[in-house]
């Protein structure tokens, strides 16, 4: 099978690619700076070009789409570009080209309006719930990769829950920047439930999706290693893989987010280009629970996560060669 | 007439505008008719318009036929919405029932006949409407409030069609010799009543109100809707002013009419209560279950008047009229077949203490109770007991004790307590036990809802009832100064009763072996504490069932420290004695206590509590060389009431170097169940390590049946229930535990959905407690059912896992709860530490790693691990860990609320 994967250069998505070409496909991939995914072809190129996603998409049999822009702070319109109009660019050229399988990898956050998530199933993705420029742009792109869906051009959506391991910037290297600078609290004692997706475990997820179309096109499924944490010890193990002292002092959920949004605010009104100390979407994050019903995906995907959260820590304890915990 | 917003409304397209803002109402059941009135406040020829709900034309337009009518009549102040919820049942194909709901004439969205209709009107109103919709039998009557006697009203005047009444929180009878209810005198006012039911909406707003919890506004609103503007309202202060407090009211007549009629009412009944209601209270329906004592019973503790929005009336109505109108019997009444009941040769309880008083033992001591100087403070002999017993029966006679009667008994264990217990039981009265271990909110609870006809009690009893307000004629122990008495209501003492009956020789009865003996409650750690009902049979049978499994026959000699078994000692014929402790707190036992109770009648058997071990082993220290001696001198050891665990017996042992330890394992509702020793538990173990027998291992083993109980467990399903009637004793099996025995508990008393719960399978009793077999025949106890935790890869029962965390060195104590939907739960571990966390929270992560690594060596991944200062458990025991209140509080931490307090 001739597979084209987006975003390859990030964690989850060269994780993908060589998965797939461990199995054997015939996998090319497209972003900008190089995947560095050994066995694949690397079709350079931005999401925002329409001809350079005409040339990549030919051919293919199926697409992994990952390409994404993703951060806590940046303009509106850059998001919708890339994210919104990016997938529609993307989803065009596919069918066009007689790709038969699109998979769109998205977030839980398309459906998170902020509220506590106990053991939920995916819901549907709604613009206008979702905080922030991210989610929002990543929920109108699902639905319109959905809507998409026909049993000629079949599409489905993987939103795998908060992806980490070794060599991860989004969650584990800001984990320890911060702990290491004592930036990093716990708000409400860190006993919100947090469930989140080994890298290795959301890659397997989103293959198995390639190859169970049958079963999953039109729908979305949050993926997730199906092992709540208290954020508090999630946060410790993660230090302690990287070998920085865990965070120790705490502050009220809701003080975080109220300090969080005005933080936010004023930096980005002070035209500061590096992350805030605290956002509403940090503190949101930090202080409620998140954590799904994995059910379904399992079934539907005939997969279960081969990394358990302790394997998981011990590997990124290897990684930065603390050899903990 | 309507008023003016409504007729708008009604003028313009019926009622359909209107009903639009009643949730819960399918329009198409709104409708009015006309009737021709026949009651004598009305001229003849009058004719008056009704509204109803009524779901008959929906049932024939489906093609449904409906088994039969229920005719649901409302009180005052609501309306026809009351019964929305039997309607959207009685509509259900499953079991189709015409549901007719009326407002009552001046009610509602019926007319406004400017008259005042009194009760007899109201009665013959009802059956002017039902001639006029040609209603026949089938037809079970719902009533609530005032239309509880309206509904009886029109079900007495209509014999042939009437097949059943439903009554929920209403009255048929008001003593003369006492007070209205407060709320209701302040109605009655006559400087409050006009203002207070027709000039303002006060009386609207204050029994909207009384709703637990509060009624949503929509609904609230819907209630208030007919009633808007005071010309509206002027049915709701008849209808208060038709309440007739006395026998001069024009409408008492009627009234004890319809309370008198009622005795001779012989179709099923079933009455729902609320009984956190400041009008109708539980003495109402203590009133209407004399008036209709087969009815069903249940309260649903914790609601109010309002019990049809508190609760969900409609499923066990519904239950209830499939077991009434079908024949099929739901295991409510009659528990069991009674050719399973065993027959042989019933000996009342105190046959043996009679014996023993008119043997050759009769000058020996019966009961002794110990000082906390370690003499003995009391004691009596079998004679003496026996005389005491025959005496005070005599007395509590003469003061309108009989059979039947409830007397609660508020008196610590010992000689009083006995006697008390027995003279009562001898007269065929129903003695209630509610112990302080149930907490005062809950002892309060329960002695309410039990409503006995007496109360005997210690000062301190006395003081609570007064500041209470518990039921039942006042009887204090000793003799009380007149002050004293006055201020208790205090009638009479028993002290006072013996002298009045002594010497007196009961008529010669046979006691009535199925008639009901005792009220006993459950420690209420799964909920309120539930009346547990026997018989005189099934007490004889618990006496048995003692003493054919641990030997103890007259010549046993016997260390009460445990409640339930001290009342038994006598009834054994065995010598008992009370240790001095505070018997309300377990913990209070000590060593030297102990000793010294078993050194004054050379104590061959000791009862104690699992708490009451507990620190007899910490305060081992303290017994002396004669007290050592004494503890030498006992055989067996009897801990029951929540599991002990064997480190504690270990110790235990050291104490009674020559006593065989035996932690029998039961409920209130049967008592023992299964039986176990020290030497069983260390077996069970070693065989649970080595894997040689199958099925032992993952629980607490309680050992095998006790004489004449069988078992039995329902296999779990997926979803944590135990469904269906198939069961199984194949090891390994999970599933609820069943027992089946002559010692087994009559019904749950005033809780008729509970008991057919219960014994949903005839002959046998659900416990409630989950657990499985082992290879060996033993019973190994995993849990409460309601504590199963459904997490995704299959069901999690919480003693494997807890008792594997409670091996860690620093955990004292475990419990494991679960959080989220249920089948994809996340199972949450909490412990209470050796050094209590001084905040309730997350544990530490290294605390938290060890504690998950100990759980999934019992095969259960945890994903939470909170740490408390202190487990809540239960009051009697102070073992029973509140496993529903902890997956509450952890669900509120754990979706990322703050932790406060379990």
């Amino acid at each position: 099978m001739k597979v084209l994967v987006t975003g390859a250069s990030g964690l989850l998505g060269s994780e993908v690619a060589r998965l797939l070409v461990r199995q054997g496909h015939t996998v090319s991939t497209f972003q900008r700076r190089p995947s560095g995914v050994d066995g694949a072809t690397d079709i350079r190129g931005s999401i925002t070009d329409d001809a350079a996603l005409r040339r990549a998409v030919e051919g293919a049999d199926g697409v992994i789409h990952l390409a994404a822009k993703v951060s806590f702070t940046g303009r509106a319109a850059e998001f919708a570009e890339v994210n919104v109009e990016g997938t529609r660019r993307l989803v065009r050229r596919a069918r066009a080209a007689g790709v038969r399988d699109v998979v769109f990898v998205s977030s839980p956050s398309v459906a998170n309006s902020g509220a506590a998530i106990v053991g939920l199933g995916a819901e549907p993705a709604d613009p206008k719930r979702a905080h922030g420029h991210y989610s929002r742009t990543k929920a109108e792109a699902e639905l319109l990769a959905l809507a998409a869906d026909t049993p000629e051009f079949r599409v489905a959506a993987v939103r795998p829950h908060i992806v980490w391991g070794p060599g991860d910037t989004q969650l584990v290297e800001r984990v320890l920047a911060r702990a290491s600078r004592s930036r990093l609290p716990l708000l409400d004692a860190g006993a919100a439930l947090i469930d989140t997706t080994y890298v290795d475990n959301a890659a397997s997820a989103i293959v198995a999706a390639l190859h169970r179309m049958d079963y999953v096109h039109g729908r979305a499924l949050v993926v997730s290693n199906g092992e709540p944490r208290p954020i508090g010890e999630l946060l410790a193990g993660i230090c302690g893989a990287g070998d920085v002292a865990a965070p120790s002092w705490t502050i009220p959920g809701a003080m975080a987010r109220t300090a969080g949004m005005v933080v936010e605010k004023l930096w980005i009104l002070a035209g500061r280009k590096e992350e805030p100390p605290m956002t509403r979407f940090l503190a949101e994050q930090l202080s409620t629970a998140h954590w799904f019903d994995q059910r379904v995906t399992r079934e539907l995907l005939d997969w279960t996560p081969g990394v358990s959260l302790d394997e998981g820590l011990a590997r990124l304890a290897t990684y930065y060669g603390s050899g903990q915990p | 007439m309507y008023g003016g917003r409504v007729r708008a409304q009604c003028r313009n397209g019926g009622n359909r505008l209107v009903i639009a803002s009643w949730p819960g109402v399918d329009p198409e059941w709104s409708r009015t008719i006309r009737v021709e009135s026949t009651s004598t406040v009305d001229t003849p020829g009058t004719t008056r318009r009704w509204h109803l709900l009524d779901n008959g034309a929906q049932l024939a337009r489906r093609g449904l036929q409906p088994v039969g009518t229920l005719l649901c009549v409302h009180g005052n102040p609501t309306w026809s919405y009351l019964w929305r919820t039997l309607l959207t049942a009685g509509s259900d194909p499953a079991h189709p029932w015409r549901v007719v709901a009326v407002d009552q004439l001046d009610m509602g969205y019926s007319e406004r006949s400017g008259t005042f209709r009194r009760l007899a009107d109201r009665i013959n109103d009802l059956g002017d409407l039902t001639d006029a919709l040609g209603l026949k039998g089938p037809v079970v009557t719902v009533g609530h409030d005032w239309g509880g006697v309206i509904s009886l009203g029109w079900a007495l005047a209509h014999p042939r069609h009437v097949t059943g009444v439903v009554l929920t929180n209403t009255a048929v009878h008001h003593p003369s010799d006492t007070a209205l209810p407060p709320a209701l005198r302040l109605a009655l006012h006559p400087a409050v009543h006009r203002w207070g039911t027709t000039t303002s909406d006060a009386f609207l707003r204050v029994t909207h109100s009384l709703a637990e919890p509060p009624l949503p506004a929509d609904i609230r609103r819907a209630y208030m809707a007919p009633y808007r503007g005071a010309g509206r309202r002027s049915g709701v202060g008849n209808f208060v002013a038709d309440i007739p407090a006395d026998a001069s009211h024009p409408s008492y007549s009627a009234l004890q009419g319809v309370s008198e009629g009622l005795r001779g009412l012989k179709v099923p009944a079933l009455m729902l209560w609320g009984p956190r209601d400041p009008i109708f209270s539980d003495r109402y329906l203590k009133d209407l279950v004399g008036r209709l004592p087969h009815a069903d019973v249940h309260r649903f503790e914790g609601a109010g008047h309002l019990v049809a929005e508190d609760r969900d009336i409609a499923t066990p109505i519904f239950q209830w009229l499939a077991g009434n109108t079908e024949a099929a019997a739901i295991g409510g009444h009659g528990l069991g077949d009674s050719a399973e009941r065993e027959e042989a040769a019933f000996r009342p309880l105190w046959d043996s203490l009679g014996k023993q008083a008119q043997g050759q033992a009769k000058g020996d001591t019966a009961v002794a109770e110990m000082a906390p100087d370690g003499s003995i403070s009391r004691s009596l002999s079998w004679q003496q007991l026996d005389r005491g017993i025959l005496d005070l029966a005599a007395g509590l006679r003469e003061v309108g004790v009989k059979k039947g009667s409830r007397v609660s008994l508020m008196v610590p264990p010992g000689a009083d307590l006995t006697v008390a217990l027995y003279a009562c039981l001898r007269l065929g009265a129903v003695v209630v036990v509610a112990d302080a271990g149930l907490g005062t909110r809950g002892l309060s609870r329960a002695v309410k809802g039990a409503t006995a006809d007496f109360l005997i009690g210690i000062d301190k009893a006395l003081t609570a009832a007064a500041v209470l307000g518990w039921p039942g004629r006042r009887v204090s122990v000793q003799d009380l100064p007149a002050a004293r008495r006055r201020i208790l209501g205090v009638e009479t003492s028993l002290a006072a009763l013996a002298r009045r009956g002594a010497g007196s020789a009961l008529p010669a009865h046979a006691v009535d072996a199925d008639a009901p003996a005792a009220v006993l409650f459950t420690s209420g750690s799964t909920g309120p504490a539930k009346g547990v009902l026997y018989t005189h049979r099934q007490l004889a049978a618990m006496r048995d069932t003692v003493s054919r499994t641990f030997g103890i026959r007259p010549g046993s000699r016997l260390v009460a420290g445990f409640a339930p078994f001290a009342l038994l000692g006598p009834a054994l014929g065995a010598v008992s004695v009370t240790p001095a402790m505070d018997v309300t707190a377990p913990r209070t036992l000590t060593s030297r206590a102990l000793a010294e109770a078993a050194a004054a009648i050379d104590a061959t058997v000791v009862f104690a509590s699992p708490a009451a071990l507990a620190n007899v082993v910490a305060t081992s220290d303290a017994v002396n060389g004669a007290g050592h001696e004494a503890l030498n001198g006992v055989e067996l050891l009897l801990s029951a009431g929540a599991p002990v665990p064997e480190p504690l017996l270990l110790e235990v042992q050291q104490l009674l170097p020559r006593a065989s330890l035996h932690t029998p394992y039961g409920m209130t509702e049967a008592l023992p169940v299964t039986d176990i020793s020290l030497e069983q538990i260390q077996a069970a173990a070693a065989e649970s390590a080595a894997g040689t027998v199958k099925g032992a291992g993952n629980g607490v083993c309680v050992g095998e049946p006790v004489h004449g109980a069988r078992l039995a467990v329902i296999p779990l399903a997926g979803d944590g229930t135990a469904p269906g009637s198939a069961f199984s004793t194949e090891a390994g099996v999970t599933g609820e535990i069943l027992v089946r025995a002559p010692h087994v508990k009559e019904a749950y008393d005033r809780l008729w959905l509970t008991q057919c719960e219960s014994a949903g399978l005839p002959g046998w009793h659900r416990t409630g407690d989950v657990g499985h077999f082992d290879a060996a025949g033993r019973l190994w106890v995993e849990g409460r059912l309601a504590h199963v935790v459904t997490a995704p890869g299959g069901v999690v029962t919480p003693v494997g896992a807890e008792q594997a965390i409670e091996r860690l060195e620093e955990v004292r104590l475990a419990a494991v709860a679960g959080v989220g939907p249920a089948g994809t739960q996340a199972v949450v571990a909490v412990v209470e530490t050796v050094t209590p966390y001084r905040k309730a929270g997350p544990a530490a992560p290294e605390l938290a790693g060890r504690v998950r690594r100990a759980a999934l060596e019992a095969g259960v991944g945890v994903s939470a691990v909170l740490a408390v200062p202190a487990q809540p458990t239960d009051i009697r025991h102070n073992a029973k860990i509140d496993r529903t209140r902890l997956s509450a509080w952890a669900s509120h931490v754990l979706a990322g609320g703050r932790p406060g307090k379990p």
